[in-house]
């Protein structure tokens, strides 16, 4: 069949759109993240915490479909990285589930009834709610970029030959660390917009600002280990951009220092890790002197810098392996067919535009301070 | 394949998926009566309306946020527990959930909170469009995602690749109007319609009975009666057995159903009772209604309906020709250029996965003898009395409701809906919508068994390679979670009627607080 774009064309757009997917769930839902994840910290008593989970309460929903749709987009368009990752790290994504189960029904049942430990106990679980994904997803990272131990056999049957202690290293755990930095600050920098002015918004602020500062570190860190700590791998001989989906037939080696080569062939590349440092400390900046909009334009920059890195960094390998790297996962070898790709695509680019018209309708609706005094006077509220 | 990881992982699909269906059918329904109950207030513009759509909007709430928790597992766990499934047939099976994610979870997600919190910042209108918008996304969820499941029963549109080792699509168009996709569309969303109608005529016929709320009450009798007949017609009627003369498994599925051992030639008889003994291969003490199985399945009364025995024997003959397919595959991932294995695989590529079904006991297909081939063939008979009985307590409940939703509707015209008959059978009936539902994916997908995906990937092929160890850890996790949610959401739904529909949330009492600080230290 004829279709108006190539295979290879196709595989990059959807390397991007999965960069998309997940820099959309960390600058929406990773605010409600955050927020979940500070609310026992700068909210002390049931007031002031209803007041927090009402910065987040009637959106954070919409935001995580940003998530769901992220594990949907990448069954169809990636099956393979879908089916590898998600079995790896199944203990991981359990814990991951869980967390976010306890999420939703945090929101909505806390404040179904008075009763403090009722109120306590939930609180204590949208905490968890907000910090696991957190962590949990950047050690997952972390792992990524190490390579993951899994090999294929001739079926292309995926075997996984990690541990689930194994997935903590110094390494994953700086990654892990730098994910929850991120997410508490771009939490913070919300407050900073959506709580009312007082004792919560000057505590949220107090934390983003050392959360950003942390992330300014932790990157650093992180890029450290990139550099000197013999991570890396690459392709070795001819590439087939528009070949058969089969890991089996490219050729991958481990190349200690790798992750750093596409800087050098690219330069333009260096934009994205610039983007990250600069970005916290606007962030910093903003959140420190209390001014909005720079505080979360720096939060957002600043995660979009730090994953766009990561892909950049990575490109053209998605998930390398560390026990067989000949069963590297890459752009070139782990996609859908040329048509699921091109069908997914349009409709990609017919309903992601509807999307974010009706997301920002419903924010421009909801707009506005949430205040401790609006609780009494809005039965709604939660 | 280590069994036990595979019947661990299928255990846990069931659990989760199960539960996870207890909340949707709800939501499913009840999204949609909030529309009709807003209409009329629209329409109306009488404050009682707009009461009952909120007092029912707060219990949808509490139940809407365990079908999204426990929608998360679903989404992931195709890749946790089924990676080889995922790899086979992700090309196909991870669009319309990718889809689902683009087209309906965002809608449904994104104006639930402004159904909630928007009552004072939109207009009637507007808000009406807002709680449609919910409804129809969460009704466009269903679509897609029995689409995907549509595609397992019934896998149009789609080829193996052996460079790519999986599945891929051909078209997606037929993926899409897939008949079988289809008719579980319409049955599965108007069983969840039913569900909702039997629950608030539940929830009303006990505020009627204990005098609470009459006029809360009666009015939500009226619109879940008058919906609910229609819906449990509609669930009666649109029932899923229209694709059921489609594929071998489909066949296998209907004379499963019916414990039918032989072919029953035309006009077919439906089996009203019978005992089945999956021992002696036959079913003791049937009653049978003449012509109506040959209505049913074939649309026709001149057509036979294919019995066990029959279609075990056109199983058999697939086998066999998917372990030439399966040579021509293993001589192929050897050297992909060969052209004489590309022409055999070709000739046998839809027996493909018949073949693999010998995978159960021997590792490589084209050792098997004629023994393990039959005893393959065999496998191909989904659990003979668990769907004879399952399609029975579906059925007997579907007609049950139809018989009660007229009688309520009729009384509702006469106004007389506070007979206490109607009412105490309103209240008793409520677990059955529920229980119906359940036996209906039972029937779907144990009548799907042994096959994940029809005829292409069995069940025991598709499972991730995990420990039987993560898989109690997972399983033990869920039932724990699960368990205490629903304990809390059940608790929360019966505080929400018992409040009734004029309560607002509460405040901790800050005097009793105060008190206990006091008395801590």
């Amino acid at each position: 069949m004829d279709l108006p774009l190539d295979y290879a064309t196709l595989r990059i757009i959807w390397w991007a759109l999965m960069g998309v997917l997940l820099i959309g769930f960390t600058l929406t839902d990773g605010f409600d993240l955050g927020v979940a994840a500070l609310l026992p910290f700068v909210a002390r008593d049931d007031r002031e915490r209803r007041m927090v989970i009402n910065t987040i309460g009637a959106t954070w929903e919409g935001n995580q479909v940003w998530f769901i749709l992220g594990g949907g987009a990448i069954f169809a368009a990636w099956p393979f990285v879908y089916a590898v990752s998600f079995s790896g790290f199944y203990l991981a994504m359990f814990a991951v589930l869980a967390a976010l189960i306890l999420r939703p029904v945090g929101f909505k049942y806390r404040s179904k009834r008075p009763d403090r430990r009722w109120r306590s106990a939930w609180d204590w679980a949208l905490f968890i709610g907000g910090f696991v994904p957190a962590l949990v997803f950047g050690v997952a990272v972390g792992n990524v970029l190490q390579g993951v131990p899994f090999r294929f056999d001739s079926d292309l049957r995926v075997a996984y030959e990690g541990s689930f202690l194994g997935l903590f290293t110094p390494f994953t755990l700086v990654c892990g660390l730098l994910s929850v930095a991120m997410v508490v600050t771009h939490g913070a920098a919300w407050l900073t917009i959506k709580a009312e002015h007082g004792a919560v918004r000057d505590r949220a602020r107090v934390i983003g600002s050392i959360a950003a500062l942390a992330s300014l570190a932790l990157f650093a860190v992180g890029y450290l280990f990139v550099a000197f700590a013999g991570l890396g791998f690459r392709l070795d001989g001819a590439v087939n951009m528009a070949g058969p989906s089969n890991p089996l037939r490219a050729v991958a080696v481990a190349a200690p220092g790798a992750w750093l080569a596409n800087y050098q062939a690219h330069r333009w590349m260096v934009l994205a890790p610039v983007l990250g440092f600069v970005g916290a400390a606007l962030a910093f900046v903003g959140i420190r002197r209390g001014r909005e909009w720079p505080a979360f334009a720096g939060s957002s920059l600043s995660a979009l810098g730090i994953i766009s890195t990561v892909g950049l960094s990575m490109f053209p390998f998605i998930l390398p392996s560390s026990l067989d790297p000949r069963s590297s996962l890459t752009v070139w070898n782990a996609s859908s067919s040329h048509l699921t790709l091109f069908v997914m695509l349009l409709m990609t680019v017919v309903f992601l535009p509807l999307i974010l018209a009706y997301t920002a309708f419903v924010y421009k609706v909801l707009w506005g301070r949430s205040s401790v005094a609006a609780l009494s006077s809005n039965p709604d509220l939660y | 394949m280590d069994m036990g990881v595979v019947e661990l992982s299928r255990l846990q699909f069931a659990l989760t998926a199960m539960y996870h269906f207890l909340f949707v059918p709800l939501t499913l329904g009840l999204s949609f009566l909030l529309v009709i109950m807003e209409s009329i207030y629209v329409m109306t513009n009488r404050p009682i309306w707009r009461t009952i759509t909120r007092f029912w909007a707060t219990i949808f709430g509490v139940n809407f946020v365990l079908g999204v928790a426990t929608g998360l597992t679903m989404e992931f766990e195709f890749g946790t527990n089924w990676a080889y499934y995922s790899h086979y047939v992700g090309d196909i099976f991870g669009a319309p959930l990718a889809i689902e994610g683009l087209m309906a979870f965002f809608l449904e997600a994104t104006f639930i909170g402004l159904m909630f919190f928007g009552w004072e910042k939109l207009s009637k209108r507007g808000h009406l469009l807002v709680t449609f918008m919910v409804a129809l996304g969460s009704n466009l969820s269903a679509l897609w995602i029995l689409v995907a499941n549509g595609w397992m029963q019934n896998p149009v549109g789609a080829a193996f690749n052996p460079d790519t080792m999986r599945m891929e699509v051909t078209s997606f168009r037929e993926v899409l109007f897939n008949p079988v996709a289809q008719a579980k569309f319409v049955h599965t969303v108007s069983a969840g319609y039913v569900t909702a109608s039997v629950f608030v005529l539940g929830v009303s016929a006990i505020l009627l009975l204990r005098g609470k709320w009459p006029a809360v009450a009666r009015r939500s009798f009226a619109v879940a009666s008058a919906f609910g007949l229609a819906s449990a017609l509609s669930v009666v009627v649109l029932g899923d057995e229209s694709g059921y003369a489609l594929t071998d498994n489909q066949k296998m599925k209907l004379a499963a159903l019916e414990a039918m051992w032989e072919t029953e030639p035309a006009p077919a008889g439906l089996t009203a009772f019978g005992i089945p003994s999956l021992a002696e291969r036959r079913t003791h003490a049937e009653v049978k209604i003449p012509y109506v199985l040959g209505l049913i399945a074939t649309r026709s009364l001149d057509k036979p309906v294919a019995g066990i025995f029959e279609l075990v024997a056109v199983a058999e003959t697939r086998v066999e020709s998917g372990v030439q397919a399966y040579d021509a595959l293993e001589r192929l991932k050897v050297s992909p250029e060969d052209k004489a294995a590309r022409g055999q695989f070709e000739l046998h590529r839809r027996d493909l996965g018949y073949g693999l079904l010998l995978k159960r006991y021997v590792a490589d297909p084209r050792k098997a003898d004629p023994a393990t081939i039959r005893k393959a063939a065999w496998d191909t008979v989904p659990n003979v009395p668990v769907m004879f009985w399952a399609f029975r307590a579906m059925a007997g409940i579907g007609f049950l409701q139809v018989a009660v939703f007229a009688a309520a509707f009729v009384l509702t015209a006469l106004r007389r809906c506070q007979t206490r008959w109607i009412l105490w059978t309103a209240v008793l009936i409520m677990p059955l919508p529920w229980i119906a539902a359940e036996a209906g994916w039972m029937l779907a997908e144990l009548g799907r068994q042994p096959w994940a995906v029809e005829g292409v990937l069995p069940t025991f092929l598709g499972a991730s390679s995990l420990t039987v160890a993560q898989l109690w850890t997972t399983i033990v996790g869920f039932t724990l979670l699960y368990g205490a949610l629903a304990i809390v959401e059940v608790g929360l739904i019966i505080r929400t009627i018992k409040r009734g529909p004029y309560a607002h949330h509460e405040e901790p009492d800050a005097v009793t607080d105060d008190l206990r600080l006091a008395v801590a230290e």
